[in-house]
Parts: C-alpha cells; sequence; structure tokens
C-alpha cells in the first residue's frame, strides 16, 4: 500500500492541530511520526485512519485494509482476551463464529506470545498487556498497512523493543506500510526507516534518522540541548544534556 | 489421477482444535443459558397458577402442555393468566433489551429507557389523553398506547437531536436523555396538577404499571413488533461489541459508529414504545437485566442481547408472582415490586461485587 497526504489540515474550532502537512509513505517501510504534545501526530494519524475530518487529501493506493491502534483508552469491557482480538475478524463473522476465525485469533496472540492471556478478562489486565492485546486484534485483522499511535507507551523495556522489532519485520517480510507515533526518539532512530517530525501541526522534516535527529533539530523542536552519538549499530543516539530556557526554544 | 488437494468445504479441519478457553466460554453461556431457560420456565408456570383462584404447578404445567384438559382449569389459564403471564415475558425481555442497547451505545452503567426519558415521555404521552382525550375521535383504551408509542418515540428523536448538537457521542447523549427526563417528568406533574380527581387517579395507575392490561391481541402487537426488530438488531450485534471498545477502536475495525448509535436508537424507540404503551411504565428491569445478564455472560453482545432479554423477562415474571403473592386477594402494582425488589438485589449482586464487570 502506497499513502500519500497532501497539504492537510486539521482544526478543532479556532486552533489549527495539523497545518498544511504533506508526506508520503510506502508499503515496506516504518514511518516515525516525532514531536512534542500537541504536535498534531494523533491528529494526523486518526486523519489517516479515516477517523478525523481534514482538509486537503489523503490518498490510499493499493488494496488491503488500515489497521489503527489508538492510544490505551483503558476499554472496560467486560470480554476475554480471545473475544477483544476476535472483533479484529469482525467484517468475516456473522452469529456464528468458524473455528478457523478463532484460530486466527489465536495465531495473532501467539504472535506476539500472549497467547496465555486468551481467557482472562481484559479489566484485570495491566496497561501494556492491553496494548499488547488490541495490537493482537489489529494483526488478527490482517491489514496491509498499520497506524500506531504511541504503542510503546506502556510497555516495559523488553516489550518495546519486541514490538518495534516486530512491526520492522512486518514492514521488511511482509511489506506492510507503518506509520508510528512515538515520544522515544531512539526507539525511532533503532526502527524506523524514515522520521518525520511534527511541531504546532507543521511538519518540520523528514528523512532518515540519522540526517534528521541532529543537535540543531533537537533544540529548535524540543528546546533541549542534546547530543547525538551514532551507536555501535551504526544507529544514531540522542543524549538530552539540559532544557534551554523557554523563550529561547518558543517558535514563531 | 488422485488430487493430492485437500478436499473443499472444511477449512476448519486444518486447524488444530479450537482453543481450549473458547470451548470452556461456550459450554459456560450454554449453561448458564440453559438454566435461565429453565427458571423462565417456572416462574412462567408459578405466575399462571398464582391468582385469587390458586392452581397447583402441576394443573398449569398440565394445560398448558395440552395434556388434561380441565374446562374450568384451562379457562383461567388460557383466557385469564396466559396472557398477562406471557406479557411480563416479553414486556421484560423488551426492557432488558432495550437497557442493553443504551447502556452499550451510551457506554454508561446507568443508562436505561427509564433513566434517560424515554418511559416519562411515554407516561406524558399517556397523561396527555387521559387528561385531554374526551376530545379525540378514538376510544380511550387504544389511543392511550398509541400517545405512549408516540411519545417514547419523541423522547428518544429529542435526546438523539439535543445530543446530536455536540456530535452524538456518549455523554452528550446522556445528558440530553436526563435533561429530557426532568422535562417530561414537570409536564407530567403540570398535567397531573390539572387533572381531574378522576382522571390522577387514571395517571397515577397508569405509571404504577400494570400487566393486568394484557389481551391476545396486544401480545400479539408486542410480539411481532419484537420479532420484526430483534433480528436486525442481532445483525449488529459485532458492532455493538466492538462500540464497547470505544469509538475509535470501533471505527477503527470498520463500524460506522454514527449509523450504528441511531440503529441503537431507532430499536430503543420502537421496543420501549411497544412495552410501555400496553403495560405502563415499568422501572428497574432495563437497567438491573443488563447487569445481570453481564455479569454471568460477559460482553459478546450475540451473547448478551438474548442474556439481556431472558434475565429481564425472569425478572418481570418473578415480580408478577410477587405483586399477587405480596398481600393475597390484592394486586400490587408491578411498577412498585419491580423497584422494592430490584433496589436490594442490585445493591447486593452489582455494588457488593468483587470483581468489576463494568
Amino acid at each position: 500500500m502506497r499513502l500519500e497526504i497532501e497539504d492537510v489540515s486539521i482544526r478543532y474550532g479556532t486552533t489549527r492541530a495539523v497545518d498544511g502537512v504533506s508526506l508520503s509513505a510506502a508499503g515496506g517501510e516504518v514511518l516515525a511520526l516525532l514531536g512534542p504534545n500537541g504536535s498534531g501526530k494523533s491528529s494526523l494519524l486518526r486523519a489517516v485512519a479515516g477517523l478525523q475530518a481534514h482538509g486537503g487529501r489523503i490518498r490510499r493506493e493499493g488494496a488491503g485494509e488500515v489497521g489503527f491502534l489508538p492510544q490505551d483508552n483503558g476499554a472496560r469491557a467486560a470480554l476475554t482476551v480471545l473475544e477483544t482480538v476476535l472483533l479484529g475478524r469482525m467484517r468475516a463473522l456473522g452469529l456464528r463464529v468458524p473455528q478457523a476465525e478463532v484460530a486466527r485469533a489465536m495465531a495473532a496472540l501467539e504472535r506476539l506470545g500472549i497467547q496465555g492471556l486468551a481467557g482472562r478478562m481484559l479489566a484485570e489486565l495491566s496497561g501494556g498487556q492491553r496494548q499488547m492485546v488490541f495490537l493482537a486484534q489489529l494483526l488478527a485483522a490482517e491489514p496491509a498497512a498499520l497506524l500506531l499511535d504511541e504503542p510503546t507507551s506502556a510497555l516495559d523495556l523488553r516489550n518495546q523493543f519486541e514490538l518495534l522489532a516486530l512491526l520492522r519485520d512486518l514492514a521488511r517480510r511482509q511489506g506492510l506500510l507503518v506509520v508510528v507515533a512515538i515520544h522515544d526518539l531512539n526507539a525511532a532512530a533503532r526502527f524506523a526507516d524514515r522520521i518525520a517530525v511534527l511541531q504546532a501541526g507543521r511538519l518540520i522534516t523528514a528523512g532518515a534518522p540519522a540526517s534528521v535527529l541532529t543537535p540543531a533539530l533537537l533544540a529548535d523542536v524540543y528546546g533541549l540541548r542534546a547530543e547525538v552519538v551514532t551507536g555501535s549499530a551504526g544507529h544514531p543516539f540522542v543524549m538530552p544534556l539540559e532544557a534551554l530556557p523557554r523563550a529561547v526554544s518558543a517558535r514563531g | 489421477m488422485t488430487c493430492p488437494v485437500a478436499a473443499p468445504g472444511r477449512p476448519e479441519r486444518m486447524h488444530a482444535a479450537v482453543a481450549p478457553e473458547w470451548t470452556r466460554l461456550a459450554a459456560r453461556r450454554r449453561v448458564v443459558l440453559a438454566a435461565g431457560l429453565a427458571l423462565l420456565a417456572l416462574c412462567l408456570v408459578l405466575d399462571v397458577a398464582t391468582g385469587p383462584a390458586m392452581l397447583s404447578p402441576s394443573a398449569v404445567a398440565a394445560s398448558l402442555l395440552g395434556l388434561a384438559p380441565d374446562p374450568m382449569v384451562d379457562a383461567i389459564v388460557w383466557s385469564i393468566r396466559l396472557p398477562v403471564a406471557l406479557m411480563a415475558l416479553l414486556v421484560g425481555a423488551a426492557l432488558g433489551l432495550t437497557g442493553a442497547v443504551m447502556q452499550t451505545i451510551l457506554n454508561n452503567p446507568m443508562a436505561s429507557s427509564y433513566t434517560l426519558g424515554v418511559s416519562a415521555g411515554a407516561g406524558f404521552g399517556a397523561a396527555l389523553v387521559i387528561v385531554f382525550g374526551a376530545a379525540l375521535p378514538l376510544a380511550e383504551a387504544q389511543a392511550v398506547p398509541i400517545a405512549a408509542f408516540v411519545f417514547a418515540a419523541i423522547a428518544c428523536a429529542g435526546v438523539w437531536a439535543l445530543g446530536g448538537i455536540r456530535g452524538a457521542t456518549p455523554e452528550p447523549l446522556v445528558l440530553a436523555g436526563i435533561a429530557l427526563m426532568f422535562l417530561f417528568q414537570a409536564l407530567l406533574a403540570l398535567l397531573q396538577f390539572m387533572a381531574s380527581p378522576e382522571a390522577l387517579q387514571q395517571i397515577v395507575f397508569w405509571l404504577f404499571g400494570s400487566l393486568q392490561r394484557a389481551t391476545w391481541p396486544k401480545l400479539g402487537i408486542v410480539a411481532g413488533v419484537l420479532a420484526a426488530t430483534v433480528p436486525l438488531l442481532m445483525r449488529d450485534a459485532w458492532g455493538l461489541t466492538a462500540l464497547r471498545l470505544g469509538d475509535d477502536r470501533a471505527a477503527a475495525l470498520g463500524v460506522k459508529v454514527r449509523g450504528l448509535r441511531l440503529r441503537g436508537f431507532l430499536f430503543v424507540s420502537v421496543a420501549t414504545g411497544v412495552a410501555v404503551a400496553f403495560v405502563g411504565t415499568i422501572g428497574f428491569v432495563g437497567l438491573v437485566a443488563p447487569h445481570l445478564a453481564r455479569m454471568l455472560l460477559g460482553e459478546d453482545q450475540r451473547v448478551l442481547l438474548p442474556g439481556a432479554a431472558l434475565a429481564g423477562a425472569v425478572l418481570l415474571s418473578a415480580a408478577s408472582v410477587a405483586s399477587k403473592t405480596v398481600s393475597p386477594g390484592a394486586l400490587f402494582p408491578i411498577g412498585i415490586v419491580t423497584a422494592l425488589v430490584g433496589v436490594p438485589f442490585f445493591a447486593w449482586l452489582i455494588l457488593a461485587s468483587r470483581r468489576a464487570h463494568w
């Protein structure tokens, strides 16, 4: 699947959350959306998922569904994990559930290594476990593109690593298009093919991690003095040193 | 030459045994639903047996099954008590279903036709006819149910229109429902204030709710409306389940959330309207039955909806038996019984439960 975002703007009342963003991405790549809180990452993802009215054009070329993982909202439904994942297959389900669909849902859980949770109630899970379950739901739908809004925010370090590695594998091996909004710059640098940086709704820059993550950008966008070194695997590694005074870092 | 490809038609055979979690869940649900149906049959027999002339449950069962014809028993059972007992089941089922749908589409455990103004609207419609009905070309016995049905629909439309100003999401709809409940109750109070003593008595009696107005033709109307609408509702079962994960997740799964909510509202309007029209306002069943079903069956709406209908039917049928046995000889208004018995039950069952189910 190929995604073309052309001059997209989103307004909430008089506030411009997204302001004339143009961006494209293709199947097989992981695109990370970075930016401070309120920079428009979630709004842009929601627009691409078709959940948010917007100006400009968003074109999806190629077949397949787009899966969207919203930020965790602590769903309280009295559903088991297996039922929750099965909802990912709801387009294919009638009142009777074929055994093959149950098997598909179980396979999605196994892929994330959480098949042991299948019989548990959703409400009993930790935030991180719930996040993994919703990711399994997304995978069960077998989408052509994945849009994920801060999927690692509730996960421990190992699960963060495994989840991002899985996303990169899905892109590389199955040609999925993966767009992920994320706060962890180093995780983005490690796993994304390209990084797009938003600030106050505008696209500041987009490109390969090593070319985007520079001390100047970090000072400009995040208001941080930071050192950027090259890690052993060749990825840039950001080390924040100090917060710059607000007045200096404020734009426009 | 033999074909090496597996025979088509049974793809599930190719998979390993179904997850034991799924099998256990399905088995548990079958047991709960079977127990509910047995309880329903028991309540029905007891409801028919109870009355000024007490019948033995075995005589009732024999008459219902056509085993031992006894003209006197048959007359009491088939002409007098069965329509009332079946009306309790149908109205209870309708209230249970509407409560479950409202709680789901409004994402609110307090939602029901009663708490969000639909019943109050119906009550106002009924009172309007009782007070001013003399001017109508219809007999009051027909005009009151029609007005109750129409005003239930008006209340639903009002909730949708008011709540829709802010995008028909759960919070504005709930607030609109509460506002309309107060509005219709105030209008009802105004009518009661203006009414003659006879009309006032009639209004109060209607508002208490009574199954005694049931007849076979009325029963047929309620059954017909449910038979026409419930299959449509069941087609949305997966969408309703998805909605419990939040609007965004449901939309991302392909659910057209606004349309689903509107269809849910239409069902609530029609089912509440037809239930309330013939028996008056009965509170609490619509609130408690879905919670009971959710605790026992979970929230897969393919099972929750029939479960809520079953729970509502059992609760109202049991309340009907209680209303006839509280003070023998006299008929206690059923709307009072459901609340008096229902509130402690609700508190014990839901609020004292250690396992959160909402």
